[in-house]
């Protein structure tokens, strides 16, 4: 792992950045184009990322694939639970409007949560099919490349 | 709470199983999930009967999705036609899931059953979507949530016979290609009528009048959906998507997948074209029908040939989607009555005759005919189901089967079709071959020596013989499901009462 200095350094100084614009792509979805579906696919690219520079197990050691299955479906809790809360309040399935007092700012929050799930699911699910490919080859040795 | 449940039901029925898969994922240990899965599938159960019993008498409920009204928000729209496949697929559920214990404990190791009843329930929650909804392009969505699982369903028969992937991908490609024909078609009509709710498409189809684009929308839908029902030279997925299942999964499909694909076949064909589309009743004679009527012979034929029961079902299947399809190209009341009425006969009698075949790959381990040699003996209450269940898929007397081939005939006699009607008889003389073949072989012949088979287990008895008493007590006392049956056609051809100037 001591040679490809320029890949290392390169990809630490990328991958922060990375993941705060997916973040910016994540907020900033309901005001402007972006949303869950592209900030995940983003957020994810960092963690992909570094495992392609460092490896595979560098990455489950930071994220395991338990832990991805588990946010994999904490997403999607967070976007129906939303519809569900809404049903509870008196609204219809994702009836964003009973969240808050007027319509403008809960049709906001409601779509804020919604597309958080999103983007939790999805980045979750990128990682978990990156590493389901990746692990099934053997890792291409160094002196190899 | 109870008025909040009552007014959110629709919504409710596939927000249950959505929300349970992921939970299911969580739970870990396979029998907690199992456990877990079961309890939701008898949940969606009621659910769909008590929409069943509301819109019965004819009403329409219509729940708007996020507030949003229709035709601009997503609408789900139930009467009497989807809230019986609703019925039906929630049903299936319901009594394959107890089944599925100790089968899916044999043919998946015991850390990935977890994966695998989520997937279940993502399938159920597709198919359960596809027939509640009102809007045409949320039915390509859920048809995705539903395929897509029922892609990794298939693929799971894999710890039992890797030939399961190959299968898995075959049908992949094929489902994909359906899906991607169906969404083109759906893109045509927004072309022509710029919005997807199916009954807006519906009245602006019959305004705009008939164009080459409207045309082209048709064949489209036909064709992916005709893939994805298998209809008969499309159908090249199906047998080994179904042999390589595991039983489980293969009792449910067979019961649920196509048969709602032949619902939404029915939903765009009489409600969004409507039932006077000149077009479509040119295609349906010239080209449904004849196809139809070769899958009933064709498909009968090659079962006859088949060793493994799995397959040799599978192949039977393909036949009896040509009886619905044709029930379907007659376009009268008594046609139409046949078609859902063999939805539901069909899927009682196909699941149980899977599911006796899924209790010999248990218990005897191997589906393959000629391994069964004198499994009446050893299996006798399996072997009965088989008989009884078999009876019904010829079409017996006092078995759902011959309630449906008596509409059919009827509704091919009413028109005159004399010919039809001979044919529908004839190929169920092929039916009585390939059911014969295995009784035959299950008692007649003398077991192989040194075969040690048991009994299956009264869990997976008694989902079986629910079913083979359901298509005998639903044949001698067919008045519900053909009262349900003949509303939901009168509803469907009520609907479509749009008169086309052309």
């Amino acid at each position: 792992m001591e040679h490809h200095s320029i890949l290392r350094v390169i990809s630490k100084l990328l991958i922060p950045p990375i993941i705060l614009y997916a973040l910016y792509v994540q907020w900033h979805g309901d005001y402007g184009p972006g949303g869950g579906f592209q900030a995940g696919v983003v957020f994810a690219v960092a963690f992909i990322l570094y495992s392609l520079v460092y490896g595979v197990d560098a990455l489950t050691k930071i994220v395991p694939p338990r832990l991805l299955h588990a946010f994999a479906g904490i997403g999607v809790l967070i976007y129906a639970g939303t519809g569900i809360v809404t049903m509870l309040l008196g609204d219809a399935f994702l009836g964003y409007n009973a969240l808050a007092h007027d319509p403008v700012h809960a049709q906001e929050w409601g779509i804020i949560i919604v597309e958080f799930g999103v983007g939790v699911t999805v980045a979750s699910v990128m990682m978990t099919i990156f590493i389901a490919f990746a692990s099934h080859n053997p890792p291409l040795k160094d002196q190899d490349w | 709470m109870m008025a909040l449940i009552e007014t959110n039901l629709p919504a409710l029925q596939v927000v249950l199983p959505l929300v349970a898969a992921p939970l299911c994922a969580m739970l870990g240990r396979g029998s907690r999930s199992w456990a877990f899965a079961t309890i939701v599938s008898w949940l969606t159960f009621l659910i769909a009967l008590s929409l069943f019993t509301k819109t019965f008498g004819g009403t329409i409920i219509s729940y708007e999705m996020g507030g949003w009204a229709p035709p601009v928000g997503i609408e789900y729209r139930v009467d009497v036609l989807n809230a019986f496949v609703l019925m039906i697929v929630s049903g299936m559920a319901a009594i394959v899931l107890p089944y599925a214990r100790r089968s899916v404990a044999a043919e998946i190791p015991a850390e990935r059953q977890s994966f695998f009843y989520t997937a279940f329930l993502l399938c159920l929650t597709g198919l359960l979507g596809v027939t509640i909804t009102g809007d045409a392009f949320n039915v390509f969505v859920f048809l995705e949530i539903s395929s897509l699982s029922t892609y990794a369903l298939v693929a799971s028969g894999a710890w039992r016979n890797k030939r399961a992937l190959t299968a898995a991908y075959n049908y992949l490609i094929m489902g994909t290609v359906g899906a991607t024909f169906f969404v083109i078609g759906i893109g045509m009509l927004y072309m022509v009528t710029g919005t997807l709710n199916m009954a807006d498409l519906a009245v602006r189809i019959a305004a705009h009048g008939d164009s080459s684009t409207v045309h082209m929308g048709f064949v489209f839908i036909l064709i992916g959906i005709g893939l994805k029902l298998a209809m008969f030279p499309l159908h090249l997925w199906l047998p080994n998507a179904y042999s390589f299942a595991p039983s489980a999964v293969t009792a449910f499909l067979a019961a649920t997948a196509t048969k709602v694909a032949v619902y939404v076949m029915l939903r765009f064909m009489f409600t969004v074209f409507g039932f006077d589309y000149e077009f479509q009743a040119a295609t349906l004679e010239m080209v449904v029908l004849p196809l139809a009527i070769l899958a009933m012979f064709a498909a009968s034929l090659v079962a006859i040939f088949q060793d493994d029961l799995k397959r040799m079902l599978a192949y039977s299947s393909v036949a009896q989607i040509g009886y619905i399809l044709l029930g379907l190209t007659f376009l009268t009341d008594t046609g139409l009555t046949a078609a859902i009425i063999h939805l539901f006969n069909h899927a009682v009698t196909k699941g149980a005759l899977f599911m006796v075949a899924g209790c010999y790959v248990l218990m005897a381990g191997t589906s393959s005919i000629s391994s069964l040699r004198g499994v009446g003996r050893d299996m006798p209450w399996t072997t009965a189901a088989f008989v009884v269940a078999g009876f019904s898929l010829i079409g017996l007397p006092l078995t759902v089967g011959f309630v449906s081939k008596w509409y059919l005939v009827l509704a091919a006699l009413e028109l005159g079709w004399w010919p039809v009607a001979l044919l529908i008889m004839a190929s169920s003389l092929l039916a009585i071959i390939y059911v014969w073949r295995v009784v035959e072989t299950a008692y007649l012949q003398s077991a192989p020596e040194g075969t040690v088979r048991k009994e299956a287990p009264l869990s997976m008895l008694i989902p079986t013989w629910v079913l083979v008493a359901m298509s005998i007590w639903f044949g001698i006392n067919a008045m519900t499901t053909s009262a349900a049956a003949s509303r939901a056609a009168d509803m469907l051809i009520g609907s479509s009462q749009i008169l086309w100037e052309d």
